[in-house]
């Protein structure tokens, strides 16, 4: 194989891996962005819907797909739950965003570590994983796994519809009103309470969605959740804040970087370099790649 | 601005009594309660010193465990090669000088953000650190070859604490104490009344996490060997939030009230329930934020003020119990 082809294996690994950390950052843009709540345990959600997919195909033998139609519903309906009856208090009390945000980062904190128990009582904190979908497929020349394409295509379908709805939507309209300015939006006439509460509950779901997708192709465990609240939240700020859009389009150029810079620096720092290139985006761009300025 | 009323006499003789007492506690206590007790006292200094700043200034950060680290590994790096003082001594300024240049470049994050960078620099240091000792020094590994007796460290440690707390209190009450405050209620405001917040913020934080340095490199005097997951634990950002929390970071004394229940907690159920105390845990996160939005300190300061004024509780009690 020459370097070229090598190459652009390893870029398009990176888009690949890319593609689900803008999967798993899509819901919590939705969140943070719109709702303003800063969830923690978001990545439990992410979880829950990995072990649905893993209990449905070896408890009940079920195509993995099918889980959807528990978890989806379930991490909506916990998470509305969650903003109606925890958030709401301590969005009423706040004196601003930032008060806000401090109290809410505890309380999720708090709920990751509740959840994160109960699944470890539950489920223990063995390493889950099975097999799905898992044979090579031949794109341009370069190898991947069918399961880690499908999960690519998965997330460009799931920010595609998103996109639509945002844009296209009058449910859309509100919910990009109250991103730009609750205060104004509810001037206007949008029922702000109820279209952030929405939105919380779709990211939500979205986690349980982007949980059973990713849960094709990497093994996880009860305590692993708060690994991909990082990601997302590391890709949810290079993209910028609210904008929801912009989130597919930061988690691949995080993919991209992490690959090429793990394959011509060292296999070791892509972690390393991860981080490098969040800080380095917080420091230049604190508001996100995509924002305007 | 530090003057003493005599009425405050009495508690002062009884604070000065019990530290001489726990300080003359290894002669009777078990190896057990003197290794719990130290890591207690390393928790309180570490909760003080981030309340310091980070209680005040409202920037929460999760850098601890980065600080805590660097102190860990500049220990173990100088200790075979100059006398263990200096070593102790050099420690406290590698963890002041990095703070300072992680300070100046996180100057216009607040907020959310400060919070991430500052989670994402221990991460980033940990990974680093991990990946030197791999490829450069091929061992994951140091040891540390020190010949020092729980005795001391506990010894050290506890006036560790101590200084942490006064120094906290002293610092209060100075102009920078107040700057550390303005900038916490306001700080447009405090920039406008003519405090040069830079310098406070940044000054702060380097003397926070110099602090956590020399806590990390006295407790790595306890380990055979360290390595960068010893060292770079993020969970210890949180425990020492959490203590900070729970306590009271408002008050120089309030984190130490907050590290001691969180220590029994996690004594008692990592042994008997390990997958309980998580939940515990964040039971505690969420009990603090509805039911205690200013931590323990406050409740207690009222309870003694009552007490001291004879119309409390407790006085009327003893009233009672007398007639």
């Amino acid at each position: 194989m020459g370097a070229a082809v090598i190459l652009f294996e390893v870029f398009l690994n990176g888009l690949l891996l890319g593609g689900m950390y803008g999967l798993v950052a899509l819901g919590l843009n939705l969140q943070y962005g719109v709702a303003r709540i800063l969830n923690l345990s978001y990545g439990e959600f992410f979880l829950g819907g990995a072990f649905a997919a893993f209990f449905s195909i070896m408890l009940w033998k079920l195509n993995p797909l099918l889980s959807l139609f528990i978890s989806l519903p379930i991490a909506f309906a916990i998470n509305w739950l969650m903003y109606q009856y925890l958030m709401m208090p301590l969005i009423r009390r706040a004196p601003d965003q930032d008060g806000l945000d401090a109290d809410v980062v505890l309380v999720t904190f708090g709920l990751l570590f509740v959840f994160q128990g109960l699944a470890l009582v539950n489920w223990s904190g063995e390493v889950r994983g099975y097999s799905f979908l898992s044979v090579p497929v031949n794109l341009a020349g370069a190898t991947v796994a069918l399961n880690r394409l499908a999960a690519f295509l998965g997330a460009c379908l799931l920010a595609l519809v998103l996109f639509v709805v945002l844009r296209h939507t009058r449910v859309g309209g509100a919910l990009r009103a109250i991103t730009i300015d609750p205060l104004a939006a509810s001037i206007v006439g949008v029922d702000v309470r109820r279209y952030s509460a929405l939105a919380f509950a779709a990211g939500g779901a979205l986690a349980a969605a982007a949980g059973m997708l990713v849960s094709t192709f990497i093994s996880f465990s009860a305590t692993t959740g708060v690994e991909y609240t990082l990601k997302a939240l590391i890709v949810v700020i290079m993209a910028g804040v609210g904008r929801v859009t912009g989130t597919l389009a930061a988690g691949l150029l995080l993919g991209v970087v992490e690959s090429l810079g793990g394959y011509l620096l060292d296999p070791a720092l892509t972690i390393a370099i991860n981080f490098s290139l969040f800080m380095l985006v917080l420091l230049l761009r604190p508001t996100g790649l995509f924002t305007r300025a | 601005m530090l003057e003493l009323a005599a009425k405050d006499w009495p508690a002062i003789a009884l604070g000065a009594l019990a530290v001489l007492a726990l300080a003359l506690l290894p002669l009777v206590a078990s190896g057990y309660v003197l290794s719990l007790l130290l890591l207690l006292y390393a928790n309180i200094a570490l909760s003080t010193a981030w309340a310091f700043f980070s209680g005040t200034t409202r920037y929460i950060s999760l850098a601890t465990a980065a600080f805590f680290g660097i102190g860990i590994y500049t220990l173990a790096i100088l200790h075979v090669h100059v006398p263990m003082a200096i070593a102790l001594l050099a420690t406290a300024v590698v963890g002041f000088l990095v703070a300072l240049i992680v300070g100046l470049s996180t100057l216009r994050l607040r907020g959310v953000y400060f919070v991430v960078f500052t989670f994402g620099l221990t991460e980033l240091v940990h990974q680093v650190v991990n990946w030197w000792e791999m490829k450069i020094n091929r061992t994951a590994t140091r040891y540390i070859f020190a010949d020092v007796s729980n005795v001391t460290i506990y010894q050290v440690l506890l006036a560790l604490a101590l200084l942490t707390i006064v120094g906290s209190w002293y610092v209060s009450r100075l102009r920078l104490g107040y700057a550390l405050r303005a900038i916490g209620e306001d700080e447009m405001v405090a920039r406008h009344t003519g405090i040069d917040t830079t310098r406070v913020k940044v000054l702060c934080f380097a003397i926070s996490a110099s602090v956590m340095a020399v806590v990390g490199a006295v407790l790595a005097l306890r380990y055979p060997y360290i390595d960068a997951s010893i060292a770079f634990n993020n969970s210890r950002s949180f425990e020492v939030l959490i203590a900070a929390l729970l306590g009271g970071p408002s008050r120089p004394w309030g984190p130490a009230l907050g590290a001691i229940p969180l220590m029994l907690l996690s004594e008692y159920l990592s042994g008997t329930f390990p997958h309980h105390f998580p939940i515990a845990l964040g039971l505690c996160f969420v009990v603090i934020v509805y039911f205690l939005p200013g931590g323990i300190a406050p409740l207690v300061e009222r309870a003694y003020h009552s007490w001291a004024a004879g119309r409390g509780f407790t006085a009327q009690l003893a009233r009672l119990w007398r007639t």
